[in-house]
């Protein structure tokens, strides 16, 4: 294998609201932010992850390209998926040798329709979505079947608010309220994580650029993504069994977890994947804030792995974990293993 | 639609739905539905797969060709209530999301389910289905689930007619004239209102009947929450009535004063209707109400 390193990452100051801001524009910024950090003008491959549901445009990734300057034409991807996915592909595409270094993107503005009937739509079409399965519904399924403490979750989100209270480019929460109003019981309103619109950006570079671009470059010295079966029934819901084997593959257990970024939109996924990655009391979850502090859909999981590898960057952690997660209940899980030089 | 002008709506609509493919192991599940027949698929391993799906999860072989009748009825393992229904869910009202194991699965098939509140299920609640009363093979043709039945409500009501004579009468018609009769045992000297032929305790016939004032003492009382006829409103108070003379209490109705505020011990008097409008019945007494403190 050969070494592949984040060596920039940016992300827009995420809003809770719509500013009119087209995709590209949305965009442009964080694309510039890391060509400015690297130098690096063009890229050997550049991947992105979005989904047109949000916007409801077809091909609206392919508009999206507009923010990056696409001429002489550029070695290009998409997954219609949550951009760590394109991360993954980038970091499969820099294995083949002949190139060194790519861009990443992802962005969503989730404040365009309705997140929680929009996300229907990516449920089969035979067995669930006919029956108007939303995305809380599903969820709130999950959170019964972890049957976890109502002071741990609200504990969860109050952590989280407060963590993102302290990030610039999170939103400003407040701490729960303690009030009983549910969304769909077994979740409360504070349990959902918010309507955000946002995007983030990383650049990957391998072998001798890594070092060459920045002085701490964080190395993934492991990447791996499961799945299981999307029926939620055919699935224990309680656990992640494919978060579980993608942390085995990835080697999260090798050696200590000081930070570990989930892509836990709800209280309970955090529960769930603390278990299924193993991490104990010595691995600080999310320090940004997390998705219940922000949650640029389609950006949120590259985000995590974005958050993971800056605090390799700036030299304030020697190893850490990233998670992003796909699909209804977690169906789609991707663990990569961020560590210092 | 907002008026700015910079603000417009969108609608992402494919007219008339897509036309999908079932394959054959869908369209058999989706074809038993039209029949009113809910099949599982049998693995290679033997286990039975609810929806089915062609290839097992779990080993990633294929199915077999055999398929299972499950069910009708099932249990719930995990549930999610919704209080507020959006328009694509199968339901108008609250209802629960369930996972159901049907009886004769191995796995469990997602659905909804009509209870009345969240208390009405649980993990384990045996629930049956609502079919469609047109099925078209589409997992809607199973409405909803409900609870198995558990109970039933069975209705009774039979009619009579009563004929106040004897002791009884005796003591309505004081009534018609406003006073309360009693009657004293020649053996024990107690005190019973309403009048009766004989003493229940001694045994003893009781003689000529005594009239009693219509004042007296709180001794229990009850607040009613279920609306009586009798009653002028709920919630009512219906008490144990001492009269003063009295040994034995009367129940009657107590009003003109709040319910939270009747205490036992409390001094009562009798509220009667107007003269021109008593007649032989305990309509004549509208109340016990508390008695100016003296």
């Amino acid at each position: 294998m050969r070494d592949v390193a984040i060596v920039a990452f940016a992300q827009t100051r995420h809003t809770s609201h719509d500013t009119g801001l087209t995709e590209p524009e949305l965009i442009r910024p964080v694309i510039d932010e890391v060509k400015e950090r690297t130098g690096l003008r063009r890229f050997g491959f550049t991947c992105s992850g979005s989904c047109d549901y949000l916007a409801g445009a077809p091909f609206s990734f392919v508009s999206a390209l507009d923010a990056l300057g696409a001429w002489p034409p550029i070695s290009e991807s998409h997954v219609e998926m949550d951009a760590a996915w394109a991360l993954y592909e980038a970091w499969v595409r820099l294995q083949h040798g002949d190139i060194d270094s790519a861009l990443v993107y992802g962005f969503g503005k989730s404040s365009l329709g309705d997140l929680r009937t929009i996300m229907t739509l990516q449920l089969d079409p035979y067995y669930l979505a006919p029956l108007g399965l939303d995305q809380l519904a599903y969820a709130a399924l999950q959170a019964a079947a972890v049957g976890a403490e109502r002071k741990e979750l609200d504990e969860i989100v109050r952590r989280s608010r407060a963590d993102g209270r302290g990030n610039p480019y999170a939103l400003d929460l407040p701490d729960p309220d303690g009030a009983e109003d549910y969304a769909v019981r077994p979740l409360k309103k504070t349990d959902v994580p918010p309507i955000t619109d946002g995007a983030a950006a990383i650049v990957l570079a391998a072998g001798d650029l890594a070092r060459r671009l920045t002085a701490n470059p964080a190395y993934i010295t492991g990447i791996a993504h499961r799945m299981e079966p999307h029926y939620l029934g055919m699935r224990n819901l309680a656990l992640s069994a494919s978060a579980a084997d993608a942390a085995r593959a990835a080697g999260v257990g090798k050696g200590p977890v000081e930070v570990a970024e989930l892509h836990a939109q709800f209280p309970h996924e955090e529960i769930i994947l603390r278990r299924a990655l193993g991490l104990g009391e010595e691995t600080t979850i999310n320090p940004s804030g997390g998705p219940p502090a922000a949650n640029p859909v389609m950006a949120t999981g590259l985000i995590r792995i974005g958050e993971a590898a800056r605090r390799v960057l700036d030299g304030s952690a020697r190893r850490a974990v990233a998670h992003a997660t796909g699909g209804p209940c977690l169906q789609q899980n991707l663990v990569t293993v961020l560590e210092a030089p | 639609m907002p008026s700015d002008p910079l603000v417009a709506r969108h609608v992402l609509e494919f007219p008339g739905g897509y036309t999908r493919t079932t394959g054959p192991v869908i369209g058999r599940f989706l074809s038993e539905l039209r029949a009113r027949r809910i099949v599982g698929v049998r693995t290679a391993e033997g286990r039975v797969l609810v929806p089915p799906l062609e290839y097992d999860p779990a080993t990633g072989e294929a199915v077999t060709g055999e398929y299972v009748e499950v069910g009708p009825a099932g249990a719930v393992t995990t549930w999610a209530w919704v209080d507020e229904p959006l328009d694509a869910h199968p339901l108008d009202r609250p209802f629960a999301w369930a996972l159901i194991e049907l009886d004769g699965a191995d796995t469990a098939l997602l659905h909804a389910v009509d209870a009345d509140n969240p208390k009405a299920i649980a993990a384990g609640t045996r629930v049956w289905p609502v079919w469609k009363d047109r099925p078209t093979g589409h997992i809607t043709d199973i409405s909803y689930f409900v609870p198995e039945v558990t109970k039933i409500v069975a209705p009774v009501r039979t009619e009579y007619r009563l004929q106040a004579g004897g002791a009884l009468r005796v003591f309505l018609e004081g009534v018609a004239r406003g006073v309360f009769l009693g009657g004293r045992c020649p053996s024990c000297d107690q005190v019973y209102v309403p009048y009766r032929m004989s003493c229940p305790e001694c045994g003893e016939v009781i003689g000529e009947p005594v009239e009693l004032p219509d004042t007296g003492t709180i001794t229990t009382y009850a607040i009613n929450n279920l609306p009586d006829p009798r009653a002028p409103q709920v919630p009512f108070v219906s008490a144990y009535i001492l009269l003063d003379g009295a040994d034995i209490p009367m129940i009657a109705l107590v009003g003109g004063v709040p319910a939270h505020e009747v205490r036992q011990g409390m001094r009562v008097r009798a509220v009667w209707v107007p003269p021109e409008e008593r007649t032989a019945s305990m309509a004549s007494v509208r109340w016990f109400a508390p008695m100016e403190p003296s």
